[in-house]
């Protein structure tokens, strides 16, 4: 003891924080993130802010210093197709980069996946699952489905405990995140608050803009070998402002079966030509936008406007 | 005396910290491991208790390494093995078993032997009870 304590007053010993990132190779998944996921800034600067701390958590285990592992549980709350499972996907990756968890797989589960049927098959099941996302992250989407409380026999609450236990006492083995609309998620976390004190990152999915969403059609276009034309980008952005103002609207969601319709609208237009280019193969046109059904809703109110005066 | 049998059946007890690592290298091999447990070790026994099924889908020693220990919990005066089961094509077999918890007294057994028809010895392990 006292001889290592002469140690450390020769030499302050120090320790750089750039080289141990470099070293773990997590700059570049968080680059990727930056480059392939459109907006979510908020969501960015978290999962920066939480690599970083295990990064400095790092450099204090390399001087000696003794530290009590982070809990990194999880909750993340936006509107549907702001992106959860993906950034999830991430985080899974970014943790095992940083050595949090050992694995690094994702593990995606329902309440299906959790509660049993019958009285003692809760348990198992969720034991189950638990020891599957072990060294890993497990990413329970729709969580307040777990408890409910018009019934008062309701498993949920079974497999609730459970997590919970593990949660606390096998912290070292996996991450837990919860997932689902922000509303109905701080009803959940109100109505089992052991549960929301063992939640410490509580993570806010804003929706898209329209200029996002449009950067985020472009690149699915892309990846199917699609082009938007100019007036068909314009068509698309016109469209994106009408589906936004309409019920059920999932954000990333939406454009990608946007996309998808427009590709049927493309193919059957293209077959009608009869002859066709290379360059008319993965251009999506003006009038492959302007069918969709949203529009038509839109000129019909307009239209019902008018008939009412 | 001590029973042995199975993988490492020549080496001294293997420690929870090497159950683990060959736990884990059962799963890097794309096995899948189990749990069994026994008051009957005779080495003609292969039906051993299962301890649930088999953990398919594991990617991590410690899901199995739990159930272990809670199987040591209920069964302590029993055996318990280590199974890494390999589904590929061609094995489709046991591909490692291991003795991973023994009783505090171990089973004792003693060797009969019985005459047969032209003088033919038969040889019988008889479990004998303390």
């Amino acid at each position: 003891m006292s001889m290592s304590e002469g140690k450390d007053k020769d030499k302050v010993k120090m320790v750089d924080l750039q080289s141990l990132l470099q070293e773990t190779g997590v700059n570049e998944v968080l680059d990727e993130l930056d480059r392939e996921l459109v907006g979510l800034a908020p969501v960015k600067t978290r999962i920066r802010e939480i690599a970083s701390l295990l990064v400095v958590d790092k450099a204090r285990a390399a001087l000696g210093m003794e530290g009590t592992r982070p809990s990194l549980h999880m909750c993340f709350t936006g509107n549907p197709g702001t992106g959860k499972t993906t950034v999830a996907m991430r985080m899974a990756t970014i943790l095992h980069r940083l050595e949090y968890v050992r694995k690094g797989h994702l593990v995606t589960v329902t309440r299906d996946d959790l509660v049993g049927q019958y009285i003692g098959h809760t348990a198992p099941k969720t034991k189950e699952v638990l020891k599957r996302a072990m060294g890993g992250v497990l990413f329970i989407d729709e969580a307040y489905y777990l408890y409910r409380p018009e019934n008062e026999r309701d498993y949920g609450q079974e497999a609730i405990e459970i997590l919970m236990q593990v949660m606390e006492n096998q912290r070292d083995d996996l991450v837990v995140i919860f997932a689902g609309y922000k509303a109905r998620m701080n009803t959940f976390f109100q109505s089992n608050p052991g549960l929301g004190s063992r939640v410490a990152h509580h993570i806010e999915f804003p929706d898209y803009t329209v200029d996002e969403l449009e950067k985020i059609a472009e690149t699915m276009a892309a990846e199917l070998g699609l082009r938007f034309s100019a007036t068909a980008r314009e068509a698309f952005g016109e469209y994106l402002e009408l589906r936004r103002q309409q019920p059920n609207f999932a954000n990333a969601r939406s454009v990608r079966n946007a996309l998808d319709r427009a590709r049927l609208r493309q193919a059957r237009r293209l077959l009608e030509a009869g002859h066709v280019d290379a360059d008319m193969l993965v251009t999506l046109e003006d009038a492959d936008i302007r069918a969709s059904r949203v529009f038509d809703e839109s000129r019909e109110q307009v239209n019902g406007g008018e008939a009412a005066c | 005396m001590k029973i042995t049998q199975g993988t490492f059946s020549f080496l001294p007890d293997l420690t929870d910290d090497q159950i683990k690592k060959q736990i884990e290298y059962a799963l890097e091999q794309g096995w899948a491991v189990s749990i069994e447990y026994t008051d009957d070790p005779h080495p003609r026994n292969t039906m051993w208790e299962m301890w649930g099924l088999p953990m398919f889908d594991l990617r991590d020693p410690a899901g199995a390494i739990g159930e272990l220990k809670e199987c040591r919990k209920l069964h302590g005066d029993c055996y318990i093995k280590i199974n890494g089961f390999d589904s590929s094509r061609g094995f489709e077999t046991m591909r490692m078993s291991f003795i991973a918890h023994r009783p505090a007294t171990e089973a004792e057994y003693r060797l009969e032997r019985e005459e047969g028809p032209g003088r033919t010895v038969h040889y019988k392990l008889q479990r004998v009870y303390a």
